[in-house]
């Protein structure tokens, strides 16, 4: 299918981030790893001006909160290279108190929304973005809702604790 | 406008009027506001405001187990749901490594096509009315009602259908709904080919979209646009040819491309994709017919739901659906991304499972969402009359927006 294989891809990457990237793994063939704040803008520069790799498509932007972890808020790339058919996975984990991020709409107009809807659910701020707001929450919210800490409903209810439901 | 007394084009103009276009207005067709900033009749620059019906599918999702998000799936782009509901369900059996047999995935194929089909005579049809053409868009609402019944021919509902389970079909197709579809497939190739004879060549129609909105390739890879929008401003891209699911590397089917992005252009992909859609039906009719006609759905006693009369009545069936329903089943932990061409473009679902009966973490990837951003920047020097038409060929669907 695709013209590339994850390989190809890999190499291609550690020929010039070799120390920037970890936590390499392939779950259900998509090529997953983690950089660093410092260096995801040059890693995503570097996918989509390649002329071999093109990954010219950026697929969505969103985040993820591990409240254990010792970095908790992780964000998460999808990149699709329709040149080559291949897509990657690039992961960004940044500590709690700390929740920065260079901006990708320097690459990608198409981060703008994406971005902001991170920033809305998560906190994440990104520097450099053009129009920093909430887009879906209303503007006076406080909290980042899909933080894990953020109950979905009134958390004195007792009819629905999760052990009730075998978890 | 040239000849006005007091402002002309080459007048520097220091006021502006502002208008608010929504959060309800008729002409937009959902929640969406636009505050535009007007010289006259041309906008001069625009904010969009969006999630008035945001309603947290993603934080509800992390609470559910994975059958009982299928009905939040419904709710994304309302029009075409069975699409949405069937993304959804390959993206769990992809993480649980449930392979369909060939019949269910024809079944599926059958589904999402005649749903694709429905997506597109809304936004085809609207797109007539908001140009001032009602009859395209009566002539063509029939054959969504049919659509709807063979839906509920299905699974007993119409619009927000929760159509399948995790694991193939709740029940075999019977011989009203086969009727149905072909009665359908006889129907609506006459009435389209009239639509498309009212349209294509249609002087005010061509006069009124040709050359509006106009989106190069460039910009509309640049905002991730997805689906017949991108595929309109001339990039082949089509989830189905690219990374086919369920089965569609089988089919032959064609994707067809627009030159330059305007609203005409988009409105000629739209139909013909209806056209290919109506191929793959009919091509996955003749496969299912080769197949063993009472399997519809795959053998995982362990995800797939039991029917309600073996649970009372068989303990096996009853001890699955108690640890279906009791999320006992201990799934991979793991993350998975599967996309499926939705009526808009890529729907992705990125799932991340800690091994619970829940997700730890679902996004969905929203074609309408991410589209839209565009709307505010390219209604720049539009006229407002353009900017109405530009948003009915964006076919942005609010629940798909908001989730």
């Amino acid at each position: 299918m695709s013209k590339i294989t994850n390989e190809d891809l890999l190499n291609d990457i550690k020929a010039k981030f070799d120390s920037d990237v970890a936590n390499i793994s392939e779950p259900f063939g998509l090529l997953t790893l983690e950089t660093s704040r410092e260096k995801i803008i040059d890693l995503l520069t570097f996918l989509k001006t390649d002329a071999a790799l093109q990954f010219i498509f950026l697929t969505d932007i969103t985040a993820i909160h591990y409240p254990e972890a010792e970095k908790q808020i992780g964000i998460i790339y999808h990149l699709h290279s329709l040149v080559n058919n291949i897509r990657i996975r690039i992961k960004v984990f940044v500590a709690d108190g700390d929740v920065k991020m260079p901006t990708a709409t320097v690459l990608w107009n198409g981060a703008n929304w994406m971005e902001r809807e991170t920033y809305d659910f998560f906190g994440v701020v990104f520097e450099g973005h053009p129009d920093l707001r909430r887009v879906l929450n209303v503007d006076d919210m406080t909290v980042f809702p899909m933080r894990k800490e953020y109950p979905l409903e009134d958390p004195n209810r007792v009819d629905k604790r999760d052990y009730f439901f075998g978890r | 406008m040239q000849n006005h007394p007091v402002f002309t084009d080459n007048d520097p103009q220091t006021e502006y009027s502002t208008l608010n276009l929504g959060p309800t207005h008729p002409a937009t067709h959902g929640v969406f506001q636009n505050v535009l900033t007007l010289d006259g009749e041309r906008i001069v620059s625009g904010v969009s405001t969006i999630g008035y019906i945001h309603r947290a599918f993603e934080k509800i999702a992390e609470h559910r187990p994975f059958y009982q998000i299928t009905p939040l799936t419904d709710r994304l782009n309302y029009c075409s749901s069975p699409i949405n509901n069937m993304g959804w369900h390959m993206t769990v059996e992809k993480l649980l490594g449930i392979k369909m047999p060939k019949r269910v995935d024809y079944m599926r194929i059958i589904i999402m096509e005649l749903a694709r089909i429905t997506d597109h005579i809304i936004c085809n049809g609207v797109l007539g009315v908001d140009t001032g053409a009602f009859t395209g868009f009566l002539y063509m609402m029939k054959y969504r009602e049919d659509v709807y019944e063979i839906y509920e021919e299905i699974c007993g509902s119409r619009l927000t259908t929760n159509i399948g389970r995790i694991g193939g079909f709740e029940r075999n197709f019977n011989h009203i709904a086969f009727g149905k579809i072909r009665k359908f497939l006889k129907e609506f190739p006459p009435a389209l080919k009239e639509f498309e004879a009212l349209f294509n060549r249609n002087r005010i129609f061509v006069d009124r979209t040709r050359d509006v909105a106009a989106v190069t390739a460039e910009d509309a890879l640049s905002y991730s646009w997805s689906g017949p929008l991108l595929r309109a401003a001339g990039v082949d891209y089509d989830v189905r040819a690219m990374e086919p699911y369920s089965s569609y590397e089988e089919f032959d089917f064609e994707v067809p491309v627009g030159s330059n992005g305007d609203v005409y252009n988009r409105f000629l992909v739209r139909n013909e994709e209806m056209w290919q859609s109506l191929r793959l039906i009919e091509q996955a009719l003749t496969k299912l017919e080769k197949e063993p006609s009472d399997i519809f759905h795959a053998d995982v006693p362990e995800f797939y739901l039991p029917p309600k009369e073996e649970v009372y009545n068989n303990m096996e069936a009853l001890i699955y659906h108690f640890k279906i329903v009791m999320g006992e089943i201990d799934t991979p932990h793991t993350e998975v991304y599967h996309a499926v061409e939705g009526a808009n473009g890529e729907l992705g679902f990125y799932l991340v499972n800690d091994g619970g009966r829940s997700p730890y973490r679902l996004h969905f990837r929203r074609p309408s969402f991410i589209n839209y951003q565009m709307y505010a920047p390219m209604s720049r020097g539009m006229l407002i009359s353009d900017a109405i038409i530009n948003m009915s060929s964006l076919n942005i669907i609010a629940g798909e927006l908001d989730a």
